[in-house]
């Protein structure tokens, strides 16, 4: 599947994902009004309603401040200085993969993903974002004979506009936050995902975000609905080329699961971080958010976050159905100059609801690394209970690590536990793994291993041997 | 016994040796000389260096070697990292084995073995050979498989953690194998299992230098030397009548002997 080829890659090289692709793209120029809005809808020829809601979420946008309560310090973003469109040149309509331009093909080949009839991957089904458009998604067919949609957010758009008008914006609204109000007024694609009423999604959904130029931002939106009875586990991993200056990558994920149905949404995210001076990298401001609104729902989120200059990113539940179960499970890794302030909301408003909360931070270089977590109980949330747990690990002695955790609770006849521990990988450990035979650098990632062991667990099990490599891989010489 | 190995060269040879840790010097001239086979014991009062030169030997990077010089195998081992020792059969017994959460107690053994055997040029054991190495070793320190999947050390009682180690002296089966108070903290029936298991792995080819206060060790594993340690300094040596006398006497006895030669 995507991961082994993935591994391979990983291992051999720190960041291998930092090729650019040369291929004539389409880009719009620099600047954000709403004449940049209209034309981004004009390009996609979306209905009025849509055109509308992006237009709603620009004025509100502009009335908005950029959030600082983040422990995270960067320059300004110019907002005026980015490019909001940028696709590559292709036919007006491909009806076959055939027709896909072969550089792009060969783009998604080099980063593991072949998408091809022949070459494809067997048990998971793609779809492929390069910048601000969908290549490809594979298996569509084969989906669709169990009634699952999966294709492009655009695309669903046209075909699906139904269950596009009556979710979009509808965990996360327009309004929500600066990031998810920037998004809403000028998304380009994203991944869809409709699963119908009993249907238990016969393989693994996953989408591959790609951020190939250098100057335009990535503001993709993924929607994930479940019917009642059905399930599905959706994967994401992302890169992006090694440029010297920041992009700007502002996504928003809407998770809807209803009467027992359970998503499951597991990320990869090894974006480019920057060099060891913390010159270039994404800036990486990510709403993600599941609503849970049938009784007996589940959402599980599991992240894996690796990349990015800065991580600013709450996957989030809102628990509203009856005994219905949010999760979040999350291994957040900073090097060098990186900078992570993440962590999650859990907001319990139907009774009997449960949450679990497991986070693992790992600190190295010069780097910070955040946890900061919402948990609520509202008034009707009887019989809720809670349970998080936040681990942090410092590596060398000039990182940092900090925990936020927020509970706010208007129901007593529920359940809040928090733990919380920081260690340090002790000169001791390390010498007596060594004193075993053991190799420096198979010592430190024994040990991240060991402390990363619950959250690897939930991954899917490719995923989760990526996962470790990749790790392994980004610690490299960070300690000594 | 001392016949029996006059002929063989050493296979670890420690002179003049002075080390420092944080500028306080800690050991002031130790020589010592082990032949394939023989067993050394040495003995002396908390603080007298004897913790310190094992880890030294093991390679332990908050120590200094500041004159003098270690050899294992004829080569001077003063450039070699710490596990590069251990795959070439440099054997640490730790009086505290450190615990690490979240690392299985098995995957580690197994790491460890292998990279002993590649040095040896063995084939590596995949997981199904190695579960059938350990478990026969297992035996020889009456230790329960139900010990591989914890973590390593973890919520293990003193003897279990001084068992462990035992095991993996059994698995690496090391040249060298200094026991840095394995005796210690163990009621009479865990020293017995623990001195039983490193006489079983005892061979002649392997050296061993046992660490300690107690003669009730000595009972079990009778060494062909004894070196009694004092301020950095091996100040006597003798055969293994000389723990008796220690025993007999304390350490005050040892006093008269101290020969600073500085």
């Amino acid at each position: 599947m995507v991961s082994e080829n993935l591994v391979k890659d990983v291992v051999s090289e720190p960041y291998k994902y930092g090729f650019v692709t040369d291929i004539e793209t389409e880009k719009i120029s620099k600047g954000l009004n709403e004449d940049t809005i209209r034309l981004i809808s004009n390009k996609k020829e979306e209905p009025e309603y849509l055109l509308n809601f992006r237009l709603n979420a620009f004025k509100k946008w502009q009335k908005m401040v950029e959030p600082n309560w983040a422990d995270l310090g960067y320059k300004n973003i110019d907002y005026q200085d980015i490019i909001y469109y940028s696709a590559p040149k292709q036919k007006e309509k491909i009806s076959s993969l055939d027709e896909v331009d072969p550089k792009l093909l060969e783009t998604f080949d080099k980063l593991g993903i072949p998408l091809t009839e022949q070459k494809k991957l067997t048990n998971v089904a793609v779809d492929a974002v390069f910048d601000s458009v969908s290549i490809a998604t594979t298996f569509r067919k084969e989906l669709a004979e169990h009634g699952v949609i999966f294709c492009s957010i655009s695309e669903a758009v046209k075909d699906h506009s139904d269950l596009i008008e009556k979710y979009l914006g509808s965990v996360v609204p327009a309004n929500d936050n600066y990031f998810a109000a920037l998004n809403s007024a000028v998304f380009s694609d994203g991944s869809f995902v409709y699963i119908p009423k009993g249907v238990t999604c016969p393989m693994d959904l996953s989408s591959y975000f790609r951020i190939n130029s250098g100057d335009s931002g990535q503001f993709e939106r993924t929607l994930i609905i479940a019917e009642e009875s059905s399930s599905v586990s959706y994967l994401e991993g992302c890169t992006a080329p090694m440029f010297d200056t920041n992009t700007l990558h502002a996504a928003v994920v809407e998770l809807i699961a209803l009467d027992d149905a359970s998503i499951k949404y597991s990320t990869v995210q090894n974006w480019y971080a920057g060099n060891e001076e913390g010159v270039g990298g994404i800036f990486n401001f990510v709403t993600k958010r599941g609503k849970c609104l049938g009784k007996r729902s589940k959402i599980s989120w599991s992240q894996v976050e690796t990349g990015s200059a800065i991580t600013w990113k709450y996957p989030s539940c809102l628990l509203l159905g009856e005994e219905s179960v949010g999760e979040f499970y999350s291994v957040a890794l900073t090097n060098n100059l990186q900078q992570a302030d993440t962590g999650t909301k859990m907001i319990h408003i139907g009774p009997k609801t449960k949450s679990t909360i497991v986070s693992k931070g790992i600190s190295a270089g010069n780097s910070v690394n955040s946890y900061r977590g919402l948990v609520k109980m509202g008034s009707k949330a009887f019989g809720s209970r809670n349970y998080s747990q936040c681990d942090s690990m410092l590596i060398g002695d000039q990182a940092a690590a900090n925990t936020f955790p927020y509970i706010q609770s208007q129901q007593p006849n529920a359940e809040i536990e928090h733990e919380a521990s920081t260690c340090r990988i002790s000169e001791d450990q390390l010498f007596y793994l060594q004193s075993r035979g053991i190799e420096f650098e198979e010592a430190v990632s024994m040990m991240v291993s060991g402390f990363c062991r619950d959250v690897f667990n939930q991954l899917p099990m490719e995923f989760a041997a990526e996962a470790d490599k990749l790790l392994a891989l980004k610690l490299e010489g960070s300690v000594g | 016994m001392q016949s029996k190995t006059k002929e063989l060269d050493p296979i670890l040879e420690v002179n003049n040796l002075f080390a420092s840790t944080e500028d306080l010097p800690i050991l002031k001239g130790v020589n010592i000389s082990v032949k394939p086979g023989e067993i050394h014991a040495i003995m002396g009062r908390n603080g007298c260096g004897k913790s310190t030169l094992s880890k030294i030997i093991a390679g332990h990077p908050s120590y200094k070697i500041t004159k003098g010089e270690i050899k294992f195998s004829g080569q001077n081992i003063q450039s070699l990292e710490p596990e590069e020792r251990a795959q070439s059969g440099i054997f640490l017994g730790f009086q505290y084995p450190i615990e690490i959460p979240g690392v299985s107690n098995l995957e580690f053994l197994r790491v460890a073995t292998n990279a002993r055997r590649k040095f040896l040029k063995k084939e590596e054991l995949d997981t199904f050979d190695f579960e059938d190495l350990v478990k026969e070793k297992l035996d020889l320190v009456k230790m329960d498989s139900a010990f591989l999947s914890r973590s390593i050390n973890q919520g293990f009682s003193g003897g279990e953690k001084k068992r462990n180690e035992i095991l993996q002296m059994a698995l690496l089966e090391p040249r060298i194998a200094i026991l840095d108070e394995t005796d210690s903290g163990l009621d009479i029936d865990a020293l017995r299992i623990v001195a039983s298991g490193i006489k079983k792995i005892s061979n002649e080819q392997t050296g061993i230098i046992l660490i300690t206060h107690y003669q009730r060790l000595l009972d079990e594993i009778k060494p062909d030397y004894v070196h009694v340690m004092s301020d950095g300094q091996i100040i006597k040596t003798g055969e293994s009548d000389l723990a008796l006398e220690l025993e007999k006497h304390g350490y005050e006895w040892t006093d008269n002997f101290s020969r600073h030669s500085k």
